[in-house]
């Protein structure tokens, strides 16, 4: 068992872990950090998609120990209080969402892509920037368009 | 109509605990003293168990318990039931052999449950899965749909000789037979309906918890029915009495069919938690995902069509032979009869339809109903045959489906297999399809392609569908063990807000605003103030769930009862407080009023009447809470016409979707913004099917894909923007004039785009998926 201590959210937080325990599995099994999910076991679905030292990561494929010292953020550290960071305000503005499984991954993609692209991303570019997360419900049509109103709004 | 009432584009209610990392899934719950649960599955697709030795399982670090089939048999735990069913060709009805939830003797499929491993960890539960040693003795296998029942095949089940479940022949041979004798011309196809795993994104899971105190088992599912769950597992599966069996299904990650079905993963969760008095908890990787959820489609057909010298089709003939896996799921004989062959007139006046289903049993993983279920796969091969039968007729595929449409003057509308359409117009979503897809200007556009080296087609697919699945007493007839009718409470607290119970279940459709919109909307409570409250079998009275696209059409429709008799309540109520006639009092936008005077009472403050009855009417009843049921006439029959624009690049096969239209009859939208997302994932779902998404076993019973890295799901890149519209119909049948639109466009898009890729490339078919490789190869064929 290793001992990390690493920052999530913005709080410092330790842990025991296994050296095969994967970050995903520490999140949400000792930290009950439940809004990441997973929803597949080969890196492909996007549903863990976190943030470590500002950049996006799949939590999945990444050791628990690997994040010791790091900076994590999840779905959960996003909104201030009730009030919805702006790019979960596009998700819900633009009907981004339905079941609302992929929706933290697909949030925390968005964020990444708006760090490298700009405020202004194309259709094109989201599509693309999009090819690690999968959803069933939406079609993507609509979380393309709040992503795009998402980065807009983060630029304002 | 309320701000927020039936039409409004409103936000969604379940977004904000979903987008702030809220949402309360299976897995996302955990209780005290929980153990974790590992299923050691069959590696072998056929396979007698000759022993299992769990010692060394047993004897690992954290293990609490292995169980297996004899375990459950010896506690008297039932089989898994199918709760339809089909009579075959011989009068008796289908073969139903035993789907024990833990395999005993056999295993019939790559991933059948042999025993439940339960530790106090999930790493250590997983450790000690691997330690358990079971001596099977391969058997041949059988994986194939078309060579299940051929003769010599290895028999799966002693009850199914020649594999084969059902042969159902539906429909007046003799007169068939008749017509494409004396018909002008006949033309055939012969198509494979492409196996699909459902692949909701949130894998099932269970939470089995047992209170020695109360002697009941609660069990937290990804289900999209908690109730039939409930029912099935106590009256089938003698789990427990259903007063002792509480079944919730808190946030579902999406269902699309698959989490209809009463899985044995389910059902030894909860006999399990009793059994070693812990809490057990499940949840299924993707791989086990892929190996044991309930698989659609899976079809292996020849139809024919018989036309006169006009175009019109006199007769239509279907041969298909329809894959179920090893075992029978819960619904699985409905899918490929009463759900598929009564679908088979479509939109057009085909006096006479004949079709022969044989179902058979395989050794994969058992087929039941995903999104569309039959309707996607009669809809088709109707639609690729109505292609074929335009080019042999040399008529424009537009034209041939004028000359065939069911004219809306003709509703109702009895076609020749059993459904009897209520309304529609046919022809005016077809041409505002045509006009919104710009149809006649398709030919430069493909010359323009033609300049770039692609290869630009177009498609068309003028689907019906029968949705809002209910009818109890059609359902009855049909074979099916369960009434589908669906029921509402509508609850007033004394403050005046209001809790809407729904029977129905909601795993990404929105009904917790829709509902709340229709409430509303009648009682002029201000939506904020109204809550819905589903998927709790201990809060919400008996309900059917939702599938088949029936939660609005038939749980909106109670809900509306339910209101209705509120209204009615409170005007007594009103009546007595403004001291004026029950008569003369009117209710509008959440008030009573006398008629002809000032007086007005707003709905709330009668709710707090009811419950502090101070100054109340002589027998009146205390309390502001209704109940209602709603049991439809009728299906409801939703339709449209999807235009789909390819490029096909001829060196590589690839295909894009370059263009995309849909104008479809749901009749009134509630909320239209949910409606459009409803469309666009139904769309989706479709392009999936017809150009990504095969799922495959090899010859011995291995499913070659069964990952993500192996069973192409769509992504963000694999459509364009669409083009959506209506062209509503008014159901007389229904009284919220709604008809349901959640299978719509998963129903639609695969043969719009297959009819787009044969247009496109100058080939008569071409098998889905439509991979590179597929297109290359018919594309040099065609050549």
């Amino acid at each position: 068992m290793s001992i990390i201590n690493l920052a999530v959210n913005g709080q410092s937080v330790s842990g025991e872990v296994e050296p095969r325990t994967l970050l995903v599995e520490f999140l949400r099994e000792q930290l009950r950090l439940t809004g990441t999910h997973v929803g597949c076991d080969t890196s492909q679905c996007g549903a863990c998609v976190v943030m470590i030292d500002g950049k996006s990561v799949k939590s999945c494929t990444m050791l628990a120990v690997m994040a010791d010292g790091a900076e994590v953020t999840t779905i959960e550290g996003l909104a201030n209080g009730a009030e919805l960071h702006p790019m979960q305000q596009a998700f819900m503005d633009n009907h981004g969402l339905q079941c609302g499984f992929c929706t933290p991954g697909m949030v925390m993609s968005a964020l990444d892509i708006v760090n490298r692209h700009g405020n202004e991303p194309d259709d094109a570019i989201v599509r693309r920037e999009l090819s690690g997360n999968i959803c069933r419900c939406t079609g993507y049509q609509n979380i393309v368009k709040a992503i795009r109103a998402g980065a807009q709004a983060m630029g304002e | 109509m309320q701000e927020n009432g039936i039409g409004a584009s409103v936000r969604r209610k379940e977004d904000q605990r979903f987008l702030l990392g809220k949402g309360r899934y299976t897995d996302d719950i955990n209780v005290e003293g929980q153990t974790y649960a590992c299923f050691v599955r069959s590696p072998h697709a056929h396979a007698e168990i000759e022993g299992i030795d769990a010692s060394a399982a047993t004897a690992a670090p954290g293990v609490v318990a292995v169980l297996t089939g004899d375990d459950l048999a010896a506690d008297g735990i039932g089989p898994l039931i199918c709760g339809v069913t089909v009579t075959s060709d011989d009068g008796q009805p289908h073969r139903a052999p035993a789907h024990p939830a833990l395999a005993q003797s056999k295993v019939n499929y790559v991933g059948d449950h042999v025993a439940i491993v339960i530790a106090e960890s999930l790493t250590q539960a997983r450790d000690a899965a691997e330690l358990v040693e079971v001596n099977y003795r391969p058997l041949p296998a059988v994986a194939s749909t078309a060579d299940a029942a051929n003769d010599g095949q290895q028999q799966i089940h002693e009850e199914a000789p020649n594999n084969i479940c059902f042969n159902w022949p539906f429909g007046d041979k003799a007169a068939n037979d008749e017509a494409f004798e004396g018909a002008h011309k006949v033309s055939s196809i012969d198509l494979v309906n492409n196996r699909m795993v459902t692949n909701p994104m949130e894998p099932r899971a269970a939470l089995g918890e047992y209170n020695s105190g109360t002697e009941e088992i609660t069990l937290h599912l990804t289900t999209q029915n908690p109730h039939v769950h409930r029912l099935v597992l106590a009256a089938f599966n003698q789990l427990a009495p259903e007063h002792k069996l509480r079944v919730v299904g808190p946030d579902v990650g999406g269902g699309f069919g698959a989490k209809i079905f009463i899985y044995a993963e389910e059902l030894v969760v909860g006999w399990a938690c009793r059994k070693v008095n812990r809490p057990v908890k499940w949840t299924a990787d993707r791989t086990e995902a892929f190996l044991s959820d309930a698989h659609g489609r899976d079809h292996v057909t020849r139809a024919e069509m018989a036309l006169d010298e006009n175009g019109k089709f006199l007769a239509m003939r279907v041969l298909t032979t329809a894959n179920l896996g090893a075992y029978l799921s819960t619904f699985a004989t409905m899918v490929p009869s009463y759900l598929y062959a009564f679908l088979f007139a479509g939109q057009y006046t085909t006096p006479l339809i004949y079709s022969e289903v044989k179902a058979v049993f395989t050794n994969t993983s058992p087929v039941d109903a995903s999104r569309g279920a039959g309707r996607p796969e009669a809809t088709y091969l109707l639609e690729r045959l109505v292609d074929v039968c335009a080019a042999d007729m040399g008529l424009d595929p537009a034209e041939i489906r004028r000359r065939n449409f069911i004219p809306k003057d003709a509703f109702p509308y009895q076609t020749p297999v059993v459904q009897c359409y209520d309304s529609g117009d046919y022809e005016a979503a077809l041409d505002q399809a045509m006009e919104l897809a710009d149809y006649a200007g398709f030919d430069a556009r493909a010359t323009e392609a033609k300049s770039r080296s692609k290869l630009r087609g177009i498609g068309l697919s003028s689907y019906v569908e029968a949705c809002g699945i209910a009818p109890s007493a059609a359902v009855g007839q049909l074979g099916g063990g369960v009434g589908l009718w669906e029921s509402a409470q509508v609850r007033f607290n004394p403050t005046g807000n209001v809790q809407v119970f729904t029977g129905t279940h909601s795993h990404g459709q929105g009904h917790e605003t829709t509902f709340a919109q229709l409430v509303c909307d009648q009682l002029g409570v201000p939506f904020e103030n109204i809550e819905v409250i589903h998927g709790d079998t201990a809060k919400t009275q008996f309900g059917m769930g939702t599938y088949g696209s029936r939660s609005l059409a038939v749980g909106g429709v109670a809900i509306a009862k339910a209101c209705d008799k509120l209204i009615a309540k409170g005007k007594k109520i009103a009546a007595h407080a403004m001291e004026a006639a029950e008569g003369d009092i009117e209710f509008a936008g959440g008030n009573y009023t006398v008629a002809g005077t000032d007086k007005a009472m707003n709905i709330a403050e009668v709710a707090f009447n009811a419950y502090v009855p101070h100054s109340y009417p002589e027998g009146v009843e205390p309390g502001f809470d209704e109940n209602a049921f709603f049991d439809p006439m009728n299906f409801s029959f939703p339709a449209g016409t999807h235009i789909c624009e390819v490029e096909v690049d001829p060196a590589t096969g690839e295909v894009e979707i370059v263009d995309y239209t849909a104008v479809d009859d749901f009749g009134k939208l509630v909320n239209p913004m949910i409606v459009e997302g409803q469309v666009h994932g139904g769309i989706v779902h479709g392009i999936g099917q017809a150009l990504l998404e095969g799922c495959h076993y090899d010859k011995d019973g291995q499913l070659v894909t069964a990952s993500y890295m192996d069973y192409a799901m769509p992504r963000a890149d694999n459509a364009p923007e669409f083009k959506i519209d209506y062209a509503p119909t008014d159901p007389p049948h229904n009284p919220l004039g709604v008809k349901g639109c959640g299978e719509a466009g998963a129903i639609g898009a695969p043969p719009a785009i297959i009819n787009a890729i044969a247009n496109a490339i100058g080939a008569k078919h071409v098998e889905m998926p439509a991979t590179p490789e597929t297109v290359w190869r018919a594309c040099q064929s065609a050549n």
